[in-house]
């Protein structure tokens, strides 16, 4: 090529890029509105209904079983059920592929009723064997291939502490479970996503690949998965119950900054965010176009002391912390008073709430008091850590430190905010190298044990008691309340737990938040669910 | 000129030898146990550690690394901890939606940036040409997250004019072929959803094309005005040639080598680099993907994610040091 030519070719492209801009800036004007009609949810609504479901962020894998990231049960939640389902907004027991339920006396066997009738998007039907199929598939996994189930059911075939002896099925639509000890928490274990029944055909053909393509029951069928863009499904037309659901596709969207999720939402891209900003909360409600959701709590947010470092070692320290920090202000300030303050490690829609205990009040005076007695009338210096993302129980870290750490001053305590980045900060924490910490639990199953005993029982020292806690007392109680089926007594024993752990104060429990979520106003029936995943048949546009 | 390619594609393979090495030492570094990520917060030490075994996290990191070494010369960029599907299958989709983003960009960068270079060097000391430096200075200053969300709150939310995030019409889904929408699109005949492609490449394409912008109107004005002030260009003038074919032809074909350079530079920083574009406006792109993975410790992505964004990186940089010889046969290559 003779370099003149070169030149032209380049003058060529440079002409035809012009050309393709301008299309496509005019493209902008007379497309303006079709896209307009695109852009409302609800014009559409006469042909198909779509809810676009805005969330942070993508799905781990659609095998719920394999995962335990809130944003994967998000989906799998509405393709698969399980054989009990949690109340519409709490986590009462409630028929769901299975519609009667009965434990034996002694609380070592379950029998369960299946609903007859139902059948898998794959076309399988629906049985005791299809139940027995999957049980026999998590219970000959392992804590990587299944790791609820390992957790929630200690362990796997095999294993010494594993719950579950056998599951058989009796008949086509009765499945019995036999345990090895009684375990209280059983039946709310087995309302939980990750147990939700998939289609035996599928996962033996697809093997470690199901999750790419999950088949179960549900009211919604699978469809697609653009990776860390959407996520869409269908109407399940054949769902057993002919009333829903009402939607004719759910497609979930990852949008990852809070901020660009809301503006999305006030463009018509989507019609339900996720993760609201508690400050967002007033310009929602100020929206006549949009309404605002509170997901329940079932949240704690708090301040670890780890009880191992000095002179977090010392009782008198760590409760004269507790009364030095104006947690109602935190929560007005950074929660913009959407939390309500805490002052157990579980929050009060939980059974087994001690509501009796009074928390430590703001008194900056007792904690000078107590401080003196300690032998540290002078202060001492400290680290104080801040979590480094934004959490549903902690929406900003850093500046919550901050509060904190003028709070400490006013008693003559130094606190040196250091954070890191997510992973290193928890791996520190855990290995005990934190004085102080900020972070927070969501529960799983609304179980008083998923809260107390995983976040505050010596067995889970170096899992996710990060403060060190340990008391034999305690300790005791804990045990002794897994395994009892009465649920007064049961209640009774987290109830005196609560009192030991708030003499001890390991912690400064902050909050029990009530996360956002914004919608289109024309959005009915959608009620969040405190564990996070929404159960979506019931909802519809007006 | 097919020796020189030789020689430089060559000098890839230590570059791109010693870039593994340090990219898998480093992540080595940092505290965090990807065995434990992937295990959650449940995880009890025997767990972790057999997971850590059949991950080969427990061998010597000599041994992992000649492993990955082996891997990759096989063409096998290794499987992701966290979704258990190899990164060579999964990688594409984000690559491409980086690519069509950042191409994008670049364009618009190049057009307005070496145009408003050029009009600037022309009319020196001019409204135009203050007015154009003072953008530019802003342009390179303006962090990208403020931008991109004032760009969605005045095209978006106020005007209604542009999508704000995303890569389609959701409602009216891209049939992924080749993962590049516009070519996509384009193979189906839908022109349509071409329409829309476009649009939704335009906030984030001009929140990614700022500072590339900005840098290649600095450069291009300032090697214009070096060039303009040379001989020839009088000699032009003289013989009464109108400016704008001077401006044009004469000087801006010897002005444009370092441009070139700036641009080439600019282009392979676009891919690396485009991680706050693509988090604001919820883009699916390689960015985000490198950077989930550095959140989880999911050590086979980052590293090939990483070799990957550096191999097209050095690529383009190899495109450039061509096309000088395109532009200016001075350059001789052996």
């Amino acid at each position: 090529m003779g370099k003149s030519k070169i030149w032209s070719f380049l003058l060529l492209m440079f002409v035809a890029l012009t050309v393709v801009l301008a299309a496509c800036s005019s493209d902008d004007s007379s497309d303006g509105d079709t896209e307009k009609d695109n852009d409302k949810g609800t014009t559409d609504t006469a042909e198909e209904k779509v809810l676009i479901f805005g969330r942070g962020g993508d799905s781990v894998s659609l095998d719920p079983a394999a995962v335990t990231d809130g944003e994967s049960f998000k989906v799998t939640q509405n393709v698969l059920e399980t054989l009990l389902n949690f109340g519409e907004q709490d986590t009462t027991i409630n028929e769901g592929l299975a519609t009667k339920w009965e434990p034996s006396e002694d609380g070592l066997t379950y029998t369960f009723t299946l609903r007859e009738g139902v059948k898998f998007h794959d076309g399988t039907d629906f049985n005791a064997e299809a139940v027995v199929k999957n049980f026999e598939r998590w219970a000959g996994g392992s804590e990587d291939l299944f790791p609820y189930y390992g957790s929630m059911f200690g362990g796997y075939d095999g294993d010494e502490g594993h719950v579950i002896e056998s599951v058989t099925a009796e008949g086509d639509y009765t499945v019995i479970f036999k345990l090895t000890r009684a375990q209280a928490p059983f039946l709310k274990n087995i309302a939980m996503s990750p147990f939700a029944i998939a289609s035996p055909t599928a996962f033996e053909a697809a093997g470690d690949k199901f999750g790419d393509s999950p088949v179960g029951t549900g009211p919604f069928k699978f469809v697609e998965w653009k990776r860390n863009d959407s996520i869409t499904i269908e109407k399940n037309a054949e769902y057993w119950n002919s009333e829903e659901p009402k939607l004719d596709k759910v497609v979930f969207r990852s949008i990852p900054d809070n901020s660009a999720r809301l503006n999305s939402l006030l463009n018509g891209e989507i019609d339900l965010a996720d993760g609201v900003n508690p400050s967002d909360g007033s310009t929602v409600e100020s929206e006549a176009a949009l309404q605002l959701f509170e997901r329940p709590s079932m949240n704690v947010g708090y301040l670890g002391l780890t009880s191992t470092r000095p002179p977090f070692d010392n009782q008198k320290v760590r409760q004269a912390v507790n009364y030095a920090i104006d947690k109602q202000a935190i929560v007005d300030a950074f929660f913009e008073g959407r939390a309500e303050v805490a002052k157990n490690p579980m929050p009060s829609s939980i059974s087994g709430y001690n509501d009796d205990i009074p928390g430590y009040e703001y008194d900056p005076e007792k904690a000078k008091q107590l401080l003196a007695e300690a032998g540290f009338a002078d202060g001492f210096e400290m680290e104080l850590w801040a979590m480094p993302v934004p959490r549903p129980y902690m929406p900003d870290g850093t500046k919550v430190a901050e509060a904190i750490q003028k709070n400490l001053a006013d008693v003559g305590i130094t606190a040196n905010i250091v954070s890191y980045e997510w992973a290193t900060y928890l791996e520190k924490a855990k290995n005990g190298e934190a004085d102080a910490f900020l972070l927070g639990w969501t529960g799983d199953n609304g179980d008083a044990d998923n809260f107390i005993y995983v976040l505050l029982d010596e067995d889970n020292i170096g899992s996710n008691n990060y403060s060190y806690y340990s008391n034999p007392e305690t300790h005791k109680i804990l045990i002794e309340a897994q395994t009892e089926v009465d649920e007064e007594k049961r209640n009774e024993l987290y109830k005196q737990a609560q009192e030991i752990i708030f003499e001890d104060a390991p912690w400064v429990p902050l909050a029990h938040s009530t996360p956002l979520l914004a919608g289109d106003a024309e959005i009915i029936n959608f009620k969040p669910h405190p564990t996070g995943s929404d159960r979506l048949n019931k909802v519809d546009f007006k | 000129m097919l020796h020189y390619i030789g020689k430089r594609l060559l000098q890839l393979i230590p570059v791109l030898l010693g870039m593994t090495f340090v990219v898998f030492m480093i992540i080595r570094a940092i505290p965090g146990n990807p065995a434990q990520v992937i295990l959650g917060q449940l995880a009890s030490k025997e767990a972790i550690e057999a997971l850590e075994i059949k991950l080969g996290l427990n061998e010597p990191w000599y041994t992992q690394y000649f492993d990955y070494l082996v891997g990759l010369l096989k063409g096998d960029l290794g499987e992701s901890m966290r979704t258990v599907q190899p990164v060579a299958e999964e990688i594409w989709p984000y690559l491409a939606a980086t690519i069509e983003l950042a191409f994008f960009a670049i364009i618009i960068a190049v057009i307005i940036g070496v145009n408003a270079g050029i009009i600037s060097a022309w009319f020196q000391n001019s409204w135009f040409d203050y007015l154009a430096m003072v953008l530019a200075l802003i342009g390179v200053s303006m962090p990208i997250f403020w931008l991109g969300l004032m760009e969605q709150w005045i095209f978006g939310v106020e005007l209604q004019w542009l999508p704000t995030t995303g890569r389609e019409e959701v409602r009216d889904p891209v049939n992924s072929i080749t993962s590049m929408y516009i070519v996509d699109t384009i193979i189906q005949g839908r022109f349509d959803q071409l329409g829309t492609v476009l649009k939704h490449l335009v906030l984030p394409g001009i929140a990614l094309a700022t500072i590339p912008m900005a840098i290649i109107a600095r450069m291009t004005r300032s090697s214009m005005l070096e060039v303009m002030r040379a001989d020839y260009v009088r000699t032009a003038r003289a013989k009464g040639q109108k400016m704008f074919w001077v401006v044009y032809k004469h000087a801006l074909k010897n002005a444009i080598i370092p441009v070139l350079t700036v641009i080439g530079l600019q282009t392979g920083l676009l891919l690396g680099g485009a991680i706050l574009t693509e988090t604001i406006f919820g883009w699916p792109g390689i960015g985000r993907y490198i950077y989930e993975a550095i959140s989880f410790r999911d050590y086979p992505v980052i590293q090939s994610g990483i070799l990957v964004v550096a191999f097209i990186f050095v690529m383009i940089n190899l495109f450039v040091d061509i096309l000088y010889g395109l532009v200016d046969p001075r350059i001789k290559y052996d």
